[in-house]
């Protein structure tokens, strides 16, 4: 599983054998499963941001709260430490591969290379 | 005009010319040549001289030769004239001086004001309750202040350097520079103002550090990186093709992007108003208080973020642009806040009613 995952993750990934519910592999397969990921937490505004800057450009994200689903806590942990950095969320999965936060996404909308990245993984068309 | 004369400082520069002016009030005539208290200070010695004597030559016309007298007259006259030309020059200058001068005091008085209310900020240990400040000084906020004032000079002198530079049609290498010099001071602002954030997020979201007229167009603790772009716009035609697609491009983008950051701060007002207000009537609001703390800590995150999306569409409006075009832009952009700081000062020096 890291093998395949190694490109996303980069060194984040654990090189060790995983178990079975491990949050980090729940979060790559929530994240492949649809073609925009975002992971979110209901109460937080800059995740409400993020969806709207989505919604604004024709996508239909797949939002997971994180707050709502009980391996949330595990999964905003997992997070953080991907990420390495604090908040946890908002945090996108485009094409099951890792943007970014908020500044990474907003960095990519502006710099003209989030719209090619959304048709690409058939989140957007035109 | 009255003859306010007493009324002024001595050490006022100006008491001596106002002590003019109140004779130049006094029915001031250019043919008035009978009018010996005008004798303007910078008139040679040799006018001067036969300005005392004219008093002598109209009543006493008889004494000279038919011929000379006349020639004489009307060289008085004409010197009057000049003279009383060069009077209004220079009072229509010192009048433009005093314009200026209560512009000045009406920039200095909103200083003061700012000062003022900043020396307030920084004391309110004496009375937590009007201010809601800790008993602490934000120094934080201070240094801002002082560093925000220095970028502003700076920025001025970048704008000038600039002009003088597309003027003189210097080479791109050194067009280069200046375009660097001026995304980099930017780039400083926005450093700044993280700084300021984590000192105290409101000072920056209220725009109490800019101008009144900036303050009009203030966005999520700065300027709107779209309201940028429309100005820039109209300063770097010709455009290629492709280049008009970016523009376009990125005009869109930075748009999508503050219509989410605005939505964002919406959602964040209204569940720090609901956390607020809820169970008004207990009394009891500790538990409302913490979580309030906890929102607007969130809020510092949204000006980081609006500031990143200002730096970031600078960034990419240079990718987009050629040099000169980007260098056009920067002094484009410059000057707009500049006119906008100096309509803030207009504005405060217009004529009021008074009481």
């Amino acid at each position: 599983m890291h093998c395949q995952t190694k490109g996303s993750w980069g060194s984040y990934m654990p090189t060790t054998a995983v178990v079975i519910g491990d949050p980090l592999e729940r979060i790559e397969r929530l994240a492949s499963e649809n073609a925009v990921v975002i992971f979110s937490i209901s109460s937080c505004c800059m995740c409400h941001a993020i969806k709207r800057l989505f919604c604004g450009m024709g996508v239909n994200p797949t939002v997971i709260e994180l707050d709502q689903d009980p391996r949330g806590s595990d999964m905003e942990k997992a997070l953080i430490r991907l990420l390495g950095a604090s908040p946890a969320v908002p945090v996108v999965f485009i094409g099951g591969k890792l943007v970014g936060a908020m500044d990474r996404v907003m960095a990519s909308h502006i710099n003209g290379t989030l719209v090619p990245l959304l048709k690409q993984a058939g989140a957007l068309w035109l | 005009m009255n003859s306010p004369s007493t009324e002024l400082p001595r050490s006022m520069a100006i008491y001596e010319q106002f002590h003019h002016i109140s004779r130049w009030g006094d029915g001031f005539d250019s043919n008035n040549t009978g009018s010996s208290a005008i004798v303007p200070a910078d008139v040679g010695l040799k006018n001067k001289a036969e300005y005392i004597s004219c008093e002598q030559v109209e009543p006493s016309i008889s004494d000279q030769e038919t011929n000379k007298p006349t020639d004489k007259i009307r060289r008085r006259l004409a010197q009057n004239r000049e003279a009383a030309r060069k009077s209004r020059l220079r009072k229509k200058a010192y009048v433009q001086q005093l314009e200026s001068s209560r512009l000045k005091l009406a920039q200095l008085e909103q200083e003061l004001e700012r000062a003022r209310q900043q020396g307030i900020y920084i004391s309110g240990a004496s009375d937590t309750g009007c201010f809601g400040l800790p008993g602490t000084v934000n120094s934080g906020i201070t240094a801002f202040e002082m560093e925000y004032a220095h970028w502003v000079e700076e920025q001025n002198r970048q704008i000038c350097e600039l002009r003088t530079a597309l003027q003189a049609h210097v080479s791109d290498i050194e067009l280069r520079i200046l375009v660097e010099s001026g995304l980099n001071h930017y780039c400083n602002l926005f450093r700044m103002k993280a700084d300021a954030a984590k000192a105290d997020v409101f000072y920056l979201i209220s725009g109490i550090w800019r101008t009144s007229a900036e303050r009009f167009f203030h966005w999520i603790g700065g300027f709107r990186p779209s309201e940028i772009l429309n100005v820039v716009v109209l300063q770097i035609e010709p455009l290629t093709d492709q280049q008009h697609l970016e523009v376009c491009n990125l005009r869109q983008s930075s748009q999508q992007a503050e219509d989410a950051l605005s939505q964002g701060v919406d959602k964040l007002q209204q569940s720090l108003a609901e956390g607020v207000a809820s169970d008004l009537c207990s009394g009891n609001y500790k538990a409302q208080m913490v979580d309030a703390i906890d929102k607007l800590e969130a809020l510092e995150n949204f000006v980081n973020q609006a500031d990143h999306l200002r730096q970031q569409t600078l960034q990419q409006m240079v990718r987009i642009l050629t040099t000169r075009q980007a260098a056009r832009g920067f002094l484009a952009m410059g000057e707009y806040f500049h006119r906008l700081r100096a309509l803030s000062s207009l504005w405060a020096a217009r004529p009021r009613e008074s009481g």
